[in-house]
C-alpha cells in the first residue's frame, strides 16, 4: 500500500533550495495527521553531505541519488530517476516546489506514473474523514481558490508555491535514515544537451526574505522614480519590489516582481506605492502582516486589502515621508 | 520544417472583477484572448518559419467550438493551417486527460517541433506541455525564451530563477514558451482576410484552412479511459472566492505633508521605525 | 451596423496597435513634431496603408468598413497617425487605382503599401480649393515630356513625400475638363517646398506648399486620359471624406473616454464629478452624438461596399461627425476644468486635433453644397 510523504528537494550547484525545506516543514504536519513518515528525495552529484540538513529540518529519511548525469538539471534523466523511486517505494504523497524545475519535472513524472498532479498549491490539508490530501490553489488568475483531490491514483502529487509554507528551524538533535538509491543512467537518457550555463550577472534579490517591502506600481510614473522608493527603503531596512507592469515595461528586474506570475511575499510591512491592486498582484502580497497603500485613485482595489490607505500622489508623499524618518532617526540618535 | 503550435483560448483574467456584493466572479463581458504564453509560442513558431523558408506552421487548439476565433487569429498572424479539437467527450478534463487527448491528435500530424505556451492564465498549471511531451515520449524543455534551428538541432534558451541554460534538442521535440522575452507579431489585414478565405478544391468542395477534429477523428490514437472528466485523476472538490480582509482605514483629501505624517505615525505606532 | 468576422479582427488589430504602438508616442509626437519612422514602418507592416487596396498591389484586400474601423480606432489614440494613414488609403491611391494602367499600379502602389514610399496629394492651390476652374498649375506637352509650372498649397505630408499625385491643367480653355492627373517624383529638378506650416493640431505630419518651376515629367507619368483629372479627383474625395468622418468619430470617442475616466476619479465637494447630474447629462449627450456619428459613418461605408452611390452619405457623415466632434471634445475638455487647458492631459491635444477635421478634405460648407445638390436634384 502507498505510504509516506516524499518531498523532492532541489539543489542547484550544491545549494539546497529554500522551498524544499519549507515543504519538509509542511510535510511534517501532514505526516502527523496521517501517521506516516516524511522522506526527502535529493538528486545531484556529490550531494551526500546535504542529506543531514534535510534530517535536521524535519525529514525522517532521505533518499539520494548521486550521479554525474544529474549534476545539471535536464528533464529526462531527472524524470527517469524519480519515476524509478516512485515505482520502488510507492509513496502516498509526493510534493515538489513550484519552481521552474519543479513545474517542469512534476508534470512529466506524474504523466509517466499516471497519476494526478495539482499545481502551485498554497494550502495542503488532510481530509480527516478519508485521509485524502486536500490541495488548494488559486485559479482563474488568482480570482478563485479551488480545492483539488486525487482519489483513485497514487501517489497524490502537488507542486507548492515557494514562500507559502513554513520551514522548521534546524534541530541539531534529529537523526534519521539516509539511503542511497541507484539508477542506471546512460548517455541515451540525454537527448537534451546543456551547451552553456549563463548565470545572471546582477545579484538577484530575494524579496521573499524581506521584512519590509516598498513596492512600486505604474502610478510611480517612470523608471527613475524607483530611486524615490529606494531612498525610503534605505532608511527602514526595506527591499524594493514591483508590480508586474513595471517589470514588463523594463523599469526593474523580474526578480523584484510580486504577484501571481511573480513571487508570493508576506513581509511584516508592505508599502504599495502607486499600485492599483490587480487581483494578480493582490494574490502575491495580501498575506502581508500590515499593508500601507498610496494611490491617487480612491477606487483602486489595493485599498480593499490595505490596513492604511492614503489617497494621494505617491511621488509627492514619499520624499516627505523619507525626510521625516531621517529627521526622526537623527533626533533619536542625539538623545 | 514542420512546426506545430499549441494554443488555448482563455478569458482575459486581468479583466476579471469580483462582484462586491455576492463576492462571485463577474464572468460576462470578459474578452477571450489567445493565452499570452501561447501567443509567444506562436511567435517563436512563425519566426522559425521566417528563418527557414518552406516551413509550415500548423496551429492546434482543444476547446469548445468558440475557440475557433483564437485559431483564426493565429491564421491571421501567419499560420498555415489550424485544427480545433472539440467534442463534448473531452469536456471536464484535468491536465492528464487534456494532455492525453491533445497528444492523441498530435500523433496524427507530422512535425519536427511542437511549441506550446508554458502555462495558461486561467489554469496557471504549466502541466499540459510537459505532459504532452511525456505521452509522446519527446525530448522537451519548458520556460523557453529563445529558439532557433541550426540545420540539425534546435537551440533553446531555457530560463531558471537565477540563470539560463542554452540547450540543444534533437528533432522531433517539444518546447514550452515564455512570454517575457517575446514580442508577438500583430495580425495583418491581409492575414485576417486570408484566415477566413475558403478555397475551392478541384472537385468543387470547399477547403477551409481550419479543420475540426472530433472524437471520431482521433479515437484510434486515444485510450478512451484517459479522456474527459472520467479520465481525469484529479477532481475539484470545491471552489470559492477568497474573503477580503477587514477594511482598513482610508484617508482622502490630505495634503502631501499630512499624508506623509499619517504614514509616519502609523509606522512608529507599529514599531517599523 | 453590419460587420463581418473579418471586421471584428480588424478592430481588434487596430485597437491593439493603437494601444501598444501609438499611445506611448502620441504626446511626444505632438511636442516634437517628429513621427518616428519605425512606427510608420510598422503601420505599413500590419497592412493599414492600403487596407482596402487589392492584395496584388500590396494592399490588405479589405473594404470601406475595414478602412473606417481602422481609422476610428487609430484616431482614438493618435489623430496624426490617422493623417499618415488616410492619404495613401484614399487620395494618393484611388487616382492610380481607378485611372492608372497596370504598370503604374505596380510601380507606385506596391512601394506605397509596403511603406517604402510616401505620397502626397496636390490639388489645392492658393487661389483654388474646390473651385477647379481657377486652377493655375499647368502642364504643357513638350516632346515626350510635360513641363509643369505652378504652386500647390497646404499639401499634407509634402515635406516627407517621395511622390506627389498632382492635378494640373493641360488645357486652360476647357476649365475643369482640362485638368489632368500626374505622378511626379518630388526629387525632380524644379520641385521645391514652401516652409512647413506651423499648425494648431495633427502635429507630426508636416504640411507645406509645393512649387513647380519648369518641372519636366515623362509622358508615362500621366495617369489616365488627359482632361479626366477633375473626375478622377472627385471620385476619390467621397472615400477620403469617409476616412475623415471616421477620424473625427475616433477623436470624439477618445475624448469621451478621457472625460469618463476623469469624471470617475476627480473629486469635488466630496463627490466624484461623475456623481453630479451636470456631468452625467453632458456625458449622456456626448455619448449619444458619438453613437449617431457611428451610424452615419458605417452607413456610408456599407453603401460603398455594396457598390451603391454614397457621395451624399459620405458628406453627411463628415459634416456631422466633424461638427459634432468639436462639440464632444469641447465638453470633454470642460469636464476636465482647468486641467483640460494644460498639456498634462491628452484632452488638450484631442481638442486641437479635432479642429482641422471640419476643414480639410472639403470644409463643412462644401459638404453642405454636396448634400444640397443631391437632395435638390
Amino acid at each position: 500500500m502507498s505510504k509516506d510523504i516524499f518531498v523532492v528537494v532541489e539543489q542547484v550547484d550544491g545549494k539546497l533550495q529554500k522551498v524544499g525545506i519549507e515543504l519538509i516543514g509542511e510535510a511534517r504536519k501532514l505526516a502527523a495527521d496521517l501517521g506516516e513518515n516524511v522522506c526527502a528525495v535529493l538528486l545531484g552529484k556529490d550531494i551526500k553531505d546535504l542529506t543531514d540538513i534535510l534530517i535536521k529540518h524535519g525529514a525522517d529519511k532521505v533518499i539520494y541519488v548521486d550521479d554525474e548525469h544529474l549534476e545539471t538539471y535536464t528533464t529526462e534523466p531527472y524524470t527517469k530517476v524519480l519515476y524509478e523511486i516512485v515505482k520502488a517505494k510507492e509513496p502516498n504523497i509526493v510534493l515538489f516546489g513550484a519552481s521552474s524545475i519543479g513545474r517542469d519535472l512534476a508534470p512529466r513524472v506524474s504523466a509517466r506514473v499516471h497519476t494526478g498532479l495539482t499545481a502551485d498549491c498554497t494550502k495542503l490539508e488532510i481530509d480527516p474523514e478519508n485521509k485524502l490530501l486536500l490541495m488548494t490553489r488559486p485559479a482563474f488568475g488568482g480570482n478563485i481558490m479551488a480545492t483539488i483531490v486525487c482519489e483513485n491514483f497514487r501517489p497524490q502529487m502537488a507542486t507548492v508555491r515557494p514562500g507559502v509554507m513554513q520551514a522548521l528551524p534546524s534541530d541539531e538533535s534529529r537523526t534519521g535514515e539516509v539511503e542511497e538509491f541507484k539508477v542506471t543512467l546512460t548517455d541515451d537518457d540525454y537527448t537534451v544537451k546543456v551547451l552553456e550555463v549563463e548565470k545572471s550577472k546582477t545579484e538577484l534579490v530575494d524579496i521573499t526574505e524581506a521584512k519590509i517591502l516598498v513596492s512600486g506600481g505604474k502610478g510611480i510614473g517612470c523608471a527613475e522614480n524607483f530611486q524615490m522608493l529606494q531612498n525610503l527603503a534605505d532608511q527602514i531596512d526595506a527591499v524594493v519590489s514591483s508590480s508586474r507592469a513595471n517589470v514588463d515595461a523594463g523599469w526593474i528586474a523580474k526578480d523584484r516582481q510580486v504577484g501571481q506570475t511573480g513571487k508570493t511575499v508576506r513581509p511584516d510591512l508592505y508599502i504599495a506605492c502607486g499600485i492599483s491592486g490587480a487581483i494578480q498582484h493582490l494574490a502575491g502580497m495580501e498575506q502581508s502582516d500590515f499593508i500601507i497603500a498610496i494611490n491617487n485613485n480612491p477606487e483602486a482595489p489595493i485599498f480593499d486589502v490595505a490596513d492604511l490607505g492614503i489617497v494621494g500622489d505617491v511621488t509627492k508623499i514619499l520624499p516627505i515621508l523619507t525626510d521625516k524618518i531621517i529627521a526622526y532617526k537623527a533626533a533619536s540618535e542625539e538623545m | 520544417m514542420k512546426i506545430v503550435a499549441c494554443i488555448k483560448q482563455v478569458p482575459d483574467t486581468t479583466e476579471v472583477r469580483l462582484d462586491p456584493v455576492t463576492n462571485t466572479l463577474i464572468r460576462t463581458g470578459i474578452p477571450s484572448i489567445i493565452n499570452p504564453d501561447d501567443k509567444a509560442g506562436l511567435e517563436m513558431a512563425l519566426k522559425l518559419k521566417d528563418e527557414h523558408p518552406g516551413s509550415t506552421v500548423t496551429v492546434v487548439s482543444m476547446g469548445p467550438p468558440q475557440a475557433e476565433v483564437a485559431l483564426r487569429e493565429a491564421l491571421a498572424m501567419g499560420c498555415d493551417e489550424a485544427i480545433l479539437i472539440t467534442d463534448r467527450a473531452f469536456g471536464g478534463a484535468d491536465t492528464w486527460a487534456t494532455s492525453s487527448t491533445i497528444a492523441g491528435a498530435l500523433r496524427k500530424l507530422e512535425f519536427d517541433i511542437i511549441i506550446a505556451g508554458r502555462q495558461a492564465i486561467d489554469g496557471d498549471t504549466a502541466q499540459v506541455g510537459p505532459q504532452i511531451a511525456e505521452h509522446m515520449k519527446l525530448p522537451q524543455i519548458s520556460y523557453c525564451e529563445e529558439l532557433s534551428f541550426d540545420g540539425k538541432n534546435f537551440i533553446a534558451k531555457r530560463q531558471y530563477e537565477d540563470r539560463h541554460h542554452i540547450v540543444e534538442l534533437p528533432s522531433p521535440c517539444m518546447v514550452t514558451a515564455l512570454r517575457e522575452a517575446v514580442d508577438p507579431r500583430y495580425m495583418t489585414v491581409k492575414g485576417i482576410y486570408d484566415a477566413y478565405a475558403v478555397e475551392k478544391n478541384e472537385d468543387g468542395t470547399e477547403k477551409d484552412k481550419l479543420k475540426i477534429w472530433t472524437l471520431k477523428d482521433i479515437e484510434d490514437e486515444l485510450d478512451l479511459s484517459n479522456i474527459g472528466l472520467k479520465g481525469s485523476p484529479t477532481r475539484v472538490k470545491k471552489s470559492f472566492t477568497k474573503q477580503g480582509k477587514g477594511q482598513g482605514v482610508k484617508l482622502e483629501g490630505l495634503t502631501a505633508e499630512e499624508a506623509a505624517q499619517a504614514i509616519f505615525d502609523k509606522m512608529k505606532e507599529k514599531f517599523f521605525i | 451596423m453590419i460587420f463581418t468576422k473579418e471586421h471584428e479582427f480588424v478592430r481588434q488589430l487596430a485597437k491593439e496597435f493603437a494601444e501598444q504602438e501609438l499611445k506611448p508616442i502620441a504626446e511626444e509626437v505632438d511636442k516634437t513634431g517628429n513621427f518616428p519612422k519605425e512606427v510608420l514602418d510598422k503601420i505599413a507592416q500590419v497592412g493599414f496603408i492600403g487596407i482596402k487596396t487589392p492584395t496584388k498591389y500590396g494592399g490588405g484586400g479589405g473594404d470601406h468598413r475595414a478602412y473606417a474601423i481602422m481609422m476610428e480606432e487609430i484616431s482614438k489614440v493618435s489623430a496624426v497617425a490617422a493623417v499618415f494613414i488616410s492619404g495613401p488609403n484614399t487620395l494618393d491611391t484611388l487616382p492610380i487605382l481607378n485611372s492608372g494602367n497596370e504598370e503604374q499600379k505596380m510601380k507606385y502602389l506596391v512601394p506605397m503599401n509596403k511603406g517604402e514610399k510616401i505620397f502626397c496629394f496636390g490639388l489645392t492651390e492658393p487661389g483654388s480649393g474646390t473651385d477647379a476652374a481657377a486652377m493655375q498649375t499647368t502642364a504643357v506637352l513638350d516632346g515626350d515630356e510635360y513641363v509643369i509650372n505652378g504652386r500647390k498649397t497646404f499639401i499634407t505630408a509634402a515635406p516627407v513625400a517621395d511622390y506627389i499625385v498632382l492635378f494640373a491643367s493641360t488645357d486652360k480653355t476647357q476649365k475643369h475638363k482640362g485638368i489632368s492627373t500626374f505622378v511626379v517624383d518630388m526629387k525632380s529638378e524644379g520641385v521645391s517646398l514652401g516652409k512647413p506650416e506651423d499648425k494648431m493640431g495633427v502635429i507630426g505630419c508636416p504640411t507645406s506648399d509645393v512649387v513647380f518651376e519648369n518641372v519636366r515629367v515623362p509622358k508615362e507619368n500621366l495617369i489616365g486620359v488627359p482632361g479626366k483629372g477633375w473626375i478622377t479627383a472627385m471620385k476619390t474625395l467621397s472615400v477620403g471624406r469617409l476616412g475623415i468622418a471616421a477620424q473625427a468619430l475616433g477623436i470624439a470617442e477618445g475624448a469621451l473616454e478621457e472625460a469618463i475616466s476623469y469624471a470617475k476619479t476627480r473629486k469635488q465637494f466630496g463627490r466624484t464629478l461623475a456623481q453630479f447630474q451636470n456631468t452625467q447629462f453632458a456625458l449622456a449627450e456626448m455619448a449619444t452624438k458619438v453613437q449617431a456619428m457611428k451610424h452615419l459613418v458605417y452607413d456610408a461605408a456599407y453603401k460603398m461596399d455594396m457598390g451603391q452611390p454614397a457621395d451624399k452619405e459620405a458628406s453627411m457623415a463628415k459634416l456631422f461627425a466633424t461638427e459634432e466632434g468639436k462639440f464632444v471634445v469641447d465638453k470633454a475638455l470642460q469636464i476636465h476644468g482647468g486641467y483640460g487647458f494644460i498639456k498634462d492631459y491628452p484632452i488638450e491635444r484631442m481638442f486641437r486635433d479635432m479642429r482641422v477635421t471640419s476643414i480639410y478634405e472639403g470644409t463643412s460648407e462644401v459638404q453642405k453644397m454636396v448634400i444640397a445638390s443631391e437632395i435638390l436634384k
